[in-house]
């Protein structure tokens, strides 16, 4: 598998009146060809931020890359003027954004939005253009995609919309498609299609995807990586199963822990107390520490470094040092990480 | 849990107006009990009018037909001020976005105290001011946020107070029209947790709206599914999770990816197909099992049955 873009200490910052927000305070991470990374965290933790960036989306001038360097196929996209992401956005990296009704121009009809892309970056001309949507529309499970073209964004469904935003990234073949919670304003039974979509074409033009988004069942049904995300910096980062089975940061156990399981008489779920910080100052030591009940001395102080875990998973707690306590996760947690559906699988497969 | 009924609804139906010559059937003809004491969990997808049946029945929108019965009265109708009162007293509603709901230019105790005021239940400003403040500590604030605002506060905060708002009038039924989807994982297992610990103590009756399944299946004691604005099944949590009978759950339950690689790795989604019914008559609402109900004809039932009680 080769790299096809790295992150390097990544640190975004947003001029304000209260002063600099620091959203992202140094993420590090790589994606390769084909696979699928998801950034998980909660709203404010940065995900939706190192998107942005990636794209070059931040609002300017009070948005800006502090330091850091994101390489795309070796080049770094930061030092890159207006005119040359023009031509990398939306033809190289393209991205699925949350809420489908205003990710579309209501003025436009769909066609044009999908031909948009095609004209501008594969020089199409307007007959093989439309030729192409139609092809696109079929392939995201639109039906009569002569018809549709011609309509507009209102008259399409939430989860048709989504399938179009879907297509229009799809549109000119990106290596690397940004989906940021592209399921979350949808059903259940319409995030499921619309996920399954995704891994169908990913299979067939062999993409990468960045899923950003909060739910740890999206995330275990699409992810190859999983990257957690607190208060602006990665605090775990494995494979799927890494995450889900062996966790070691006491945040995930959280994120774990606050989600039901399908069979459990629980009395209580195992939620994180507090609220996350506030990144105008952020706080000294580990962020997390205020909210984790096995914080050490040395949290308040310090900040963690990545542990090497194995040579997939790393994570950034001092629980994983030599020196520190062996703490087991907690117990509910614990059943978790055996797996959520140990009773609810047979019902489900049915 | 008790047999005791507190709410009562059947055949309850409301159509909307939308233009001159069309109508919207949000809710066709809805019957369901909810005894003292449990949580009811309502789910279905956006639009099959589970919101619009919660309204419905605290009377936010007057019923096209059907009744509701509240402790044996008749929730609509013609009411005097005073009966009004009392029964606005007893049910409570808490809405999905804790940051529409709150009034930005009440301070959190005038927010809260609202209810006290209109219902007269506090003597003086003394006994007002005590009341909020237990409240707050109720829901897990501080009484120094009293004087707040609602923006100085996060989404979880917010709906701290939303829920404390519906507390202070000292209400038996609470609706909750998905009270946590508009907050973080970590902050939805507080707010959860909250809500059943205040059930235990208080003895509270829930109507839980929502479209996270799971969710819903750890808070309620009986599932509720709407699809088009009827009800297509109804159980206990367990016995809908684990022996779904209406094609329509089962495709709602097998879409709900769990947080398990291994087992999202062999889940398959089964997707609904309105065509399987028979439609020979009309669908009714059938009880398959003890407790356990289904909308099918009676061709279907006979099917179900067998089903249901392999």
């Amino acid at each position: 598998m080769s790299k096809l873009l790295e992150v390097k200490d990544l640190k975004v910052s947003f001029n304000t009146y209260n002063g600099e927000v620091q959203a992202v305070r140094g993420v590090t991470f790589d994606l390769n060809k084909g696979e699928t990374l998801a950034i998980v965290g909660e709203s404010g933790s940065g995900k939706s931020v190192t998107s942005m960036a990636l794209m070059q989306l931040l609002p300017k001038p009070h948005g800006y890359v502090k330091s850091g360097e994101i390489l795309f196929e070796g080049e770094d996209i930061v030092k890159k003027s207006t005119r040359d992401m023009q031509k990398i956005r939306g033809k190289d990296i393209s991205m699925v954004f949350q809420d489908p009704m205003s990710s579309l121009n209501p003025t436009m009809k769909i066609g044009n939005q999908i031909m948009e892309g095609l004209i501008k970056h594969q020089n199409m001309n307007r007959t093989n253009a439309r030729k192409k949507a139609v092809e696109l529309l079929e392939l995201v499970g639109i039906p009569h995609p002569e018809t549709r073209l011609n309509q507009y964004p209102h008259q399409f469904s939430g989860g048709m919309r989504q399938r179009v935003v879907v297509a229009i990234a799809l549109a000119c073949n990106p290596k690397i498609l940004i989906a940021d919670e592209p399921t979350t304003a949808l059903d259940v039974t319409i995030q499921a299609q619309i996920l399954e979509l995704m891994k169908d074409i990913q299979k067939e033009t062999d993409s990468a995807i960045i899923f950003i988004t909060h739910d740890l069942g999206v995330v275990a049904n699409v992810a190859d990586r999983v990257a957690v995300m607190y208060a602006g910096k990665i605090v775990e980062i494995g494979t799927t199963d890494d995450i889900f089975y062996n966790a070691k940061h006491p945040y995930t156990w959280g994120l774990l822990g606050s989600m039901p399981t399908l069979d459990s008489d629980e009395e209580e779920l195992f939620a994180i107390p507090g609220s996350p910080p506030d990144l105008l100052n952020p706080p000294k030591g580990d962020a997390f520490a205020p909210r984790n009940e096995f914080a050490l001395e040395i949290d308040t102080v310090m900040e963690p470094p990545m542990f090497k875990v194995s040579d997939t998973h790393y994570a950034a707690t001092w629980l994983l040092h030599e020196d520190a306590p062996k703490i087991e996760p907690p117990e509910s947690v614990q059943r978790r990480m055996q797996g959520f559906s140990n009773t609810g699988s047979k019902d489900g497969e049915k | 849990m008790s047999q005791e009924k507190l709410l009562e609804v059947k055949n309850l139906k409301k159509h909307f107006k939308a233009g001159r010559h069309r109508t919207i059937t949000a809710v066709d003809g809805v019957t369901f009990d909810i005894f003292k004491g449990e949580t009811f969990g309502l789910v279905g997808e956006s639009g099959c009018g589970k919101s619009t049946t919660g309204r419905t029945i605290i009377r936010l929108y007057e019923a096209t037909e059907g009744e509701v019965k509240f402790k044996g009265e008749d929730v609509h109708g013609k009411k005097s001020k005073n009966e009004l009162l009392k029964f606005n007293r007893k049910m409570q509603m808490i809405f999905q976005d804790p940051s529409s709901s709150l009034n930005p230019r009440m301070t959190v105790m005038d927010i809260i105290a609202e209810g006290i005021d209109v219902h007269n239940l506090a003597k003086n400003d003394k006994e007002r001011k005590a009341r909020v403040e237990e409240l707050l500590e109720v829901v897990g604030l501080n009484k120094e946020h009293a004087t707040r605002f609602p923006h100085e506060f996060s989404g979880g905060q917010r709906q701290r107070i939303g829920i404390a708002r519906a507390l202070a009038v000292e209400p038996d039924f609470i609706i909750a029209d998905e009270p946590i989807s508009a907050l973080d994982v970590s902050i939805q297992a507080q707010v959860v947790n909250l809500l059943k610990q205040l059930q235990k103590e208080r003895g509270l009756t829930y109507l839980f709206i929502a479209h996270d399944l799971s969710m819903v299946k750890y808070i309620s004691d009986r599932i509720g599914v709407m699809y088009f604005g009827n009800m297509v099944e109804l159980a206990d949590a367990d016995e809908l999770y684990h022996n779904p009978i209406h094609p329509y759950t089962k495709s709602l339950l097998s879409a709900i990816p769990l947080p398990d690689p291994n087992y999202e790795r062999s889940r398959r989604r089964v997707a609904y197909d309105p065509t399987v019914h028979d439609t020979s008559e009309q669908p009714e609402f059938r009880e398959v099992r003890p407790r356990h109900w289904v909308r099918c004809t009676s061709k279907e039932f006979e099917q179900y049955k067998k089903e249901a009680n392999k």
